[in-house]
């Protein structure tokens, strides 16, 4: 039966993990470096991905990397998702990476998990698995042509991994990051800035074809739905937390407001979700780490139900703060944000129903 | 004699299945499987069990069903096993457990619970029922409520008010009740499902000999603990298949009724698919841990989401079938009839059924608010609700 705890090595990943973000990754220096022009946290990165291995952690070794899986990597993740650091860990070393290792491009793979290059997959931020493949790139003798709007971490890419079409057939073509246009959009979630991609005849090396482009792709943005579930679950469990401090802690009336059942019935509601959240995202990381036959099934689970579960823990937290909540000098927002941006992150909820009902034979009509 | 290793312990059950014919009488059986120390395998040696691990029981289990052994029917006896044995266990006396504990395994006693009341519901330690020592005795009178199984009981558990001049949690006493004793009376409580699972017990100047006490006077809210604290956990088992439950009925329905589906409907599935699968897998999680050891108090999440979720969806099953929705029970009868089921079927019956028995769920065995509490106190560290009753005596709390 797919283990749903976490084994030893995890717990251990995850406290080193937690010790160093708590260290340097404290909410005021996130929130500050939101509004400098570098959104990204690269010493941090650096650290964590280089010397902490993190950014190869599902890689085998024979590729550079660390040889664990995907649940290590939906630790890491989870721990990412508590502190909402600006990281392209999401993008490089889940998306980009997968995608890599799925087509079989092992040099790419190389960098990515030594650290000495950042990755992003050049397609929408609300990519959902099992979609048409994109058509906004195109490919015309060997060059590439189009524009996606929204890419995950493309900001902080050395390499792009550009999905597009060569005549009716998909391909994935390496480009360098300084062979295309990037503009930076204002985002919603501060924390994970995203950019519009121009290609305007870029050329690249191709990594795959056919459906091996497909599939990779796919593979990709499975994975990346099952590893964003445990961002999530962190990112809850981070309010949840919160929440209950700031409960304990203000008083109205006399007495801490956390004696109020208007709110003690609401953050058990949310512990509640949270408590299934962690079930549901262990599961979807457990089967991406063995290539379970459920992982498509356990990826859209897990999207389908943590996207809702974050963002009510966000926005619990938000509310339960009163008015302080509602202020820049207090975290909530960097949350709420994180927690909204994620729940349209690779599919929302209501698209990975929709994809949950074709894989289990509940057919919309 | 150190514990017997799984091998040993399965070599042990086939011994056993070869010496007692699985086929022949089904009380012998159980009582030799008992004798064993092959009922419940964590009980103390003489008492049922060998001391070991619950979680080795599985073994026994179905090494014994293997062979085609009859079992105890746990269901009919969910309440013996799962809350009176452990309190038997715990707080009994050597002569209490053995008069008690075997012909409880076996099946060959019924017991029931007398705790809920009609004026002590979420607040059980508001109890009323009087005990009153007369000698070697105690005469009770009062009344209990929602007890299941009353009907075919030879024993209850039962807690009482013995001392109404002290605080509320003080003045209890716990007894075991001979439910054919004079002054005992049963009438069914007739439910929104038309039918009667739980019966009223009116207990009029019932004699309990105080040998049938569990504890000490005044310390029955402690012995209730126990009782409470040992609602049956499944340990081991089986992994629990996608669909199983209430889901499956609108599931089915989908596949097999292709005019039933709309585009709002679909997103509403959806959502319970999720919702229902998440509850499954949460449950798979807690199984894992109770197998390390490590009980999660996700127990509680389970509790309050499968509730919610049998409502959501048996309320949404109706609102699909449309005006068959509306057919009560088996699609052509509508009798309404007073039945007395001694266990619930969900499936089976019609979602009509399923609409109506669902909202006991959130109200049997602790309420969706009390639970809520529970949460935010003992798992959230939350303060706790204020207490107006905590130092007044019994006799003067608001009524």
């Amino acid at each position: 039966m797919t283990d749903l705890l976490y084994t030893e090595v995890e717990e251990q990943l995850c406290s080193s993990v937690r010790d160093l973000l708590t260290d340097r990754a404290g909410w005021p220096s996130v929130l500050a470096r939101t509004e400098t022009d570098q959104p990204y946290d690269r010493a941090l990165w650096r650290t964590l991905g280089a010397e902490l291995g993190v950014s190869g952690l599902a890689v085998p070794e024979r590729m550079g990397g660390h040889g664990a899986s995907w649940r290590e990597a939906a630790v890491v993740a989870e721990e990412l998702g508590r502190c909402v650091a600006g990281t392209p860990f999401l993008g490089s070393a889940v998306l980009a990476t997968a995608l890599a290792m799925s087509a079989g491009a092992d040099e790419i793979v190389r960098r990515f998990a030594s650290g000495s290059a950042n990755g992003a997959v050049v397609a929408s931020a609300s990519s959902v698995p099992g979609a048409p493949f994109p058509a906004a790139v195109t490919m015309t003798g060997g060059r590439l042509t189009g524009a996606v709007r929204g890419v995950i971490d493309a900001a902080a890419a050395d390499q792009l991994l550009v999905p597009a079409l060569d005549g009716d057939e998909p391909v994935v073509v390496a480009v360098d990051a300084g062979d295309v246009t990037r503009t930076a959009v204002t985002s919603l979630d501060l924390t994970r800035p995203l950019c519009d991609v121009t290609l305007d005849g870029a050329r690249g090396s191709l990594i795959a074809r056919g459906p091996a482009a497909s599939d990779a792709l796919d593979a990709a943005l499975i994975t990346g739905a099952a590893v964003l579930a445990s961002e999530q679950l962190g990112l809850a469990q981070r309010c949840l937390e919160m929440t209950v401090d700031y409960l304990k802690s203000r008083y109205q009336f006399g007495r801490p407001i956390g004696g109020y059942q208007a709110l003690k019935h609401r953050v058990a509601d949310i512990w509640a979700g949270v408590s299934q959240a962690r079930a549901v995202a262990r599961y979807a990381a457990a089967c991406v780490a063995d290539g379970d036959p459920d992982m498509a099934v356990a990826a859209s689970l897990a999207q389908a139900y943590c996207s809702p579960v974050a963002v009510k823990a966000a926005e619990e937290c938000l509310q339960m703060h009163g008015g302080i909540g509602f202020t820049w000098e207090h975290p909530a927002h960097l949350y709420l944000k994180r927690a909204k941006a994620d729940s349209i992150l690779l599919g929302t909820a209501a698209a990975h129903r929709v994809r949950l009902g074709r894989l289990v034979d509940l057919p919309v009509a | 004699m150190t514990a017997p290793g799984e091998d040993e312990l399965r070599a042990l059950v086939r011994q056993f299945a070869a010496d007692h014919d699985p086929a022949g009488d089904r009380a012998e059986f159980l009582r030799a499987r008992f004798d064993a120390g092959l009922a419940w395998v964590h009980f103390p040696v003489g008492l049922g069990g060998l001391g070991l691990a619950r979680a080795t029981q599985s073994v026994v289990d179905s090494e014994l069903a293997a062979h085609g052994a009859p079992d105890n029917d746990p269901r009919r006896i969910g309440i013996g096993l799962g809350m009176a044995a452990p309190t038997i266990l715990a707080h009994g006396t050597d002569e209490q457990r053995r008069r008690w504990l075997r012909p409880l395994w076996t099946g060959e006693q019924v017991w029931c619970q007398l705790f809920s009341e009609p004026g002590a519901g979420s607040d059980l330690a508001a109890l009323g029922t009087r005990a009153v020592r007369d000698g070697d005795e105690w005469i009770v009178n009062g009344q209990k409520v929602w007890t299941s199984m009353a009907h075919e009981a030879q024993w209850a558990i039962l807690v009482t008010r013995t001392d109404p001049d002290v605080p509320k949690h003080q003045g209890m006493t716990y007894f075991v009740c001979d439910m054919t004793a004079a002054g005992v009376e049963v009438r069914p409580l007739r439910q929104i499902t038309g039918e009667a699972e739980f019966n009223e017990v009116f207990l009029t100047d019932v004699r309990i000999p105080d040998s049938y006490r569990l504890g000490e006077i005044g310390d029955g809210w402690r012995v209730a603990q126990t009782t409470l604290m040992n609602e049956r956990v499944a340990i081991g088992g089986g992994p629990i298949p996608r669909e199983a439950g209430l889901i499956s009925a609108i599931s089915s329905a989908w596949r097999e009724r292709p005019e039933v589906r709309t585009p709002g409907a679909h997103a509403e599935l959806m959502r319970l698919w999720v919702e229902a699968e998440a509850t499954r897998i949460t449950a798979m999680r807690l199984r894992q841990q109770l197998a390390v050891g490590a009980p999660g108090p996700e127990g509680s999440a389970a509790k309050l989401a499968f509730a919610r979720l049998n409502q959501e969806i048996s309320g949404f099953e109706l609102e699909l079938l449309g005006s068959d929705g509306l057919r009560y029970d088996d699609w052509s009868t509508s009798t309404w009839a007073s039945e007395r089921p001694t266990t619930v079927e969900f499936l089976g019956r019609s979602p009509g059924y399923r609409y109506l028995r669902a909202k006991g769920n959130s109200i049997e065995g602790g309420t969706s608010e009390i639970l809520r509490n529970i949460i935010a106190e003992r798992v959230l560290g939350l303060p706790g609700e204020i207490r107006v009753d905590k130092d007044v005596p019994w006799k003067d709390l608001a009524r």
